[in-house]
């Protein structure tokens, strides 16, 4: 498998060079890493339902952003069109997961995986503006008009789909070869080990002499009872504390392993290891009689098991309180940025605050919402029409026109400012006419509605019974009327896939359930939403992290890394928080005094 | 026409001789001082130093003495009888213009174009005396 992979590399690596922006090795990897997920996205199902469930996508290069665009279909109503993992991460009890295992086993397949790709030649697609310019491409006959078509990955007719083929079967390969529920529980289970052991021995060293020597060992009286309590206290201590701060649901899962919950898994392992090899020589082998040694013995590892836990809790709880950083999120699509104050972390701990607080505040991406609209910008380009009077199909020719298009353009006086201008204008009229009409309606719908009293039943006339509906009947009832100006306006501000007939009317039945005025029922509809409204729950968000520096590395000034997902990016800038010097000045109470200021005029 | 504390202040002022008025039991000037060491200089409208606290004239009424005498809106007046009213509050300058022995009061009031007029006849004329009721006074602070 290596081999095969070594002989694509060194295959097909030479003719690429402009690809690379640098010569630098870590480029290579790059471009290397990002390519690779090209197959795996497209061969089965069952595989790339595999590979996000591992959640693990390790990506680091720009090459691949017009690839993977291409490869997924359009953004559905639910804006994840891929299956990610589930919501419960391998991640999650007694996450002091052996990252070192996963991190081993994703290195390995990635190795095997790089080098097919590279036959992909005709692959690897470039947005057109770039191509239009890029006078030292060596795709010209890849390219024409049809580029979309052909530049999916699925090429049957390439030379190299027998490589495609091959990575898929290499790759369910490896992946049978352990069974997917193993893979997701290792690191916890070698967590909760761990943890089980080292609440165990100090009583296994209390009990094993009891148990082999009881009656060669010496008395002991109230030390060793203060001793026991004392013991038993601390692991009851140690017992919650583990619980309440390591075996909480982990709420991501990182793509390198988490530094410091290594280095404590160690230290622990380390320490309860020495411990046993200290028991082992001393106590069993000469079969200790002095057992209040023993049992102080038992104690100061208790109490060295304390310590451990408050490094812990200090290392990964307390340590990123303290606000240290500033990081200023933009998004990639429509600039919307804001920005987040976080302490000493590494990247990729920031990345995960830093999506924390993305589903909570940034409004909902609506790709229907960005560009200029198409009638303005064409207008530019269309305006010259460029005859090719010499030979057709000439590389030269087609680039030369289209700088000259792009000259001639760049030369005519541009009057679309106008025109986006006007159409503003007359979107934004739109819309509110829209907005009224939709208050306006459904203030009045809300009227056909009331909370039925239990007296009512009583003092209400048997000639007009009233029918009695729960909220659900209630929420139809009354969307009739109000369906037709919400769909226009939904349209009007185009969210209509955000929100369909059934989310609508269940979003009334709420309201009319707590009581809300028809105001409080539109909130969700006149403002964009964070995008945490519009998420379900059930699945997870798989977010790739690109960074410059290893994500391991910690937080320092000017670092820039982004957060992809498939149509957009969370570009990332850090900034460190100024210094203050804060200074004091005593303000006497006594020395408020106040003058009049007058200018008075006397006639003489 | 800012001081500096210690030296003396020069200015070119007019000697006007006002006639009081009788009007019933009063005897009137007809005009009206404003300013004054106790007011707020910065809200004079006719002072050019905004923290010039000395008395200025702020309304004229039209046919009274003051007018025939001669003395125009916004004019300082620097004295009265001799007394000085560079340094006064409000309420004494008032006291000095209507004391009710006195019928006349002869005061020296300063205003802008008076310098302008100075200098413009000691440029074209340098050796023409300027004559009438303007003259240089110095006045100690």
């Amino acid at each position: 498998m290596l081999t095969l992979s070594i002989i694509y590399l060194s295959l097909c690596l030479p003719p690429h060079p402009p690809f690379f922006s640098q010569g630098s090795k870590i480029d290579f990897l790059r471009s290397k890493v990002d390519l690779l997920r090209l197959p795996l996205a497209l061969s089965s199902k069952s595989i790339s339902n595999c590979k996000s469930q591992l959640g693990v996508v390790w990506d680091k290069g720009g090459l691949g952003t017009g690839v993977a665009r291409k490869l997924h279909p359009p953004p559905t109503t639910d804006m994840d069109n891929e299956s990610t993992y589930s919501g419960y991460s391998y991640k999650s009890s007694h996450s002091r997961s052996s990252r070192k295992h996963r991190e081993r086993r994703d290195r390995h397949r990635s190795k095997t995986r790089d080098g097919s790709f590279r036959g992909e030649k005709s692959v690897v697609i470039q947005a057109p503006g770039e191509s239009l310019l890029d006078a030292d491409s060596p795709r010209e006959d890849d390219r024409d008009d049809n580029w979309g078509e052909t530049t999916t990955v699925v090429t049957g007719t390439s030379v190299d789909s027998i490589s495609n083929e091959d990575l898929t079967r290499l790759s369910k390969d490896l992946e049978d070869s352990l069974p997917l529920g193993c893979r997701r529980y290792i690191s916890p289970a070698l967590g909760v080990v761990l943890g089980l052991i080292s609440l165990i021995t100090p009583l296994a060293f209390l009990a094993i002499p009891q148990i082999l020597w009881r009656d060669s060992l010496d008395p002991c009286g109230t030390p060793c009872e203060g001793l026991y309590i004392s013991l038993a206290f601390k692991l009851l201590i140690l017992l919650f504390s583990t619980w309440a701060l390591f075996l909480r649901p982990a709420r991501a899962t990182l793509p390198r392993f988490f530094v410091f919950r290594c280095l404590l898994l160690a230290l622990v392992f380390l320490f309860v290891a020495s411990y046993w090899l200290f028991y082992g020589v001393r106590v069993l082998e000469p079969r200790e009689t002095d057992y209040r040694g023993i049992v102080g013995y038992a104690a100061s590892l208790v109490d060295a098991l304390l310590f451990i836990q408050y490094l812990a809790l200090v290392l990964l709880e307390v340590r990123h309180l303290q606000p240290a950083f500033c990081l200023k999120v933009v998004r990639s699509t429509d600039g919307v940025s804001r920005f987040y104050n976080v302490g000493h972390l590494s990247i990729q701990r920031a990345a995960v605050c830093v999506l924390d607080q993305y589903y909570s505040d940034f409004p909902v991406y609506n790709p229907a919402l960005l560009n200029l609209p198409k009638s303005i910008l064409t207008k530019k380009m269309s305006a010259f029409k460029v005859y090719n009077l010499g030979e057709e199909n000439s590389t030269n020719n087609s680039t030369g026109q289209s700088r000259a298009m792009i000259a001639a353009a760049a030369r005519r006086r541009d009057n679309s400012h106008n025109e986006y201008y006007y159409e503003e204008a007359e979107v934004e009229r739109k819309v509110r006419k829209r907005k009224a009409r939709l208050v306006v309606t459904v203030e009045e719908a809300f009227t056909h509605i009331r909370r039925h009293q239990e007296e009512d039943a009583a003092t209400s006339s048997p000639k007009h019974p009233r029918e009695v509906m729960d909220p659900r009947e209630a929420a139809q009832a009354i969307f009739a009327p109000m369906a037709r100006a919400m769909q226009k306006y939904l349209r009007a501000t185009r969210q209509q896939t955000y929100h369909s007939m059934e989310s609508i009317i269940s979003h009334l039945q709420f309201c009319i359930t707590h009581n809300m005025t028809p105001r409080a029922f539109l909130e969700r509809y006149l403002a964009p939403g964070p995008t945490l409204q519009y998420l379900d729950n059930n699945r997870g968000r798989q977010w790739t992290l690109v960074s410059e520096e290893p994500v391991t590395a910690s937080l320092c000034q000017g670092q820039v890394f982004s957060l992809r997902r498939l149509d957009f990016s969370l570009v990332v800038t850090v900034t460190p928080l100024p210094f203050l010097r804060l200074a004091e000045e005593f303000i006497d109470p006594k020395s408020h005094k106040f003058v009049m200021k007058l200018q008075s005029e006397t006639s003489v | 026409m800012s001081f500096v504390p210690g030296q003396p202040v020069t200015a070119v002022v007019q000697r006007i001789e006002i006639q009081k008025l009788r009007q019933g039991e009063n005897l009137i000037l007809g005009f009206s001082i404003g300013g004054g060491i106790d007011q707020d200089p910065g809200q004079n409208p006719f002072s050019e130093d905004k923290s010039d606290k000395g008395i200025y004239v702020t309304r004229i009424s039209p046919g009274g003495p003051a007018e025939l005498a001669g003395l125009r809106i916004g004019d300082k007046i620097m004295q009265v009888n001799g007394w000085d009213m560079t340094m006064v509050t409000h309420d004494d300058a008032r006291k000095k213009l209507t004391k009710k022995k006195e019928d006349v009061v002869r005061v020296l009031v300063t205003r802008k174009s008076l310098e302008e007029a100075v200098k413009h006849s000691k440029g074209t004329h340098p050796k023409h005396e300027c004559g009438g009721s303007t003259s240089m006074h110095r006045l100690m602070q």
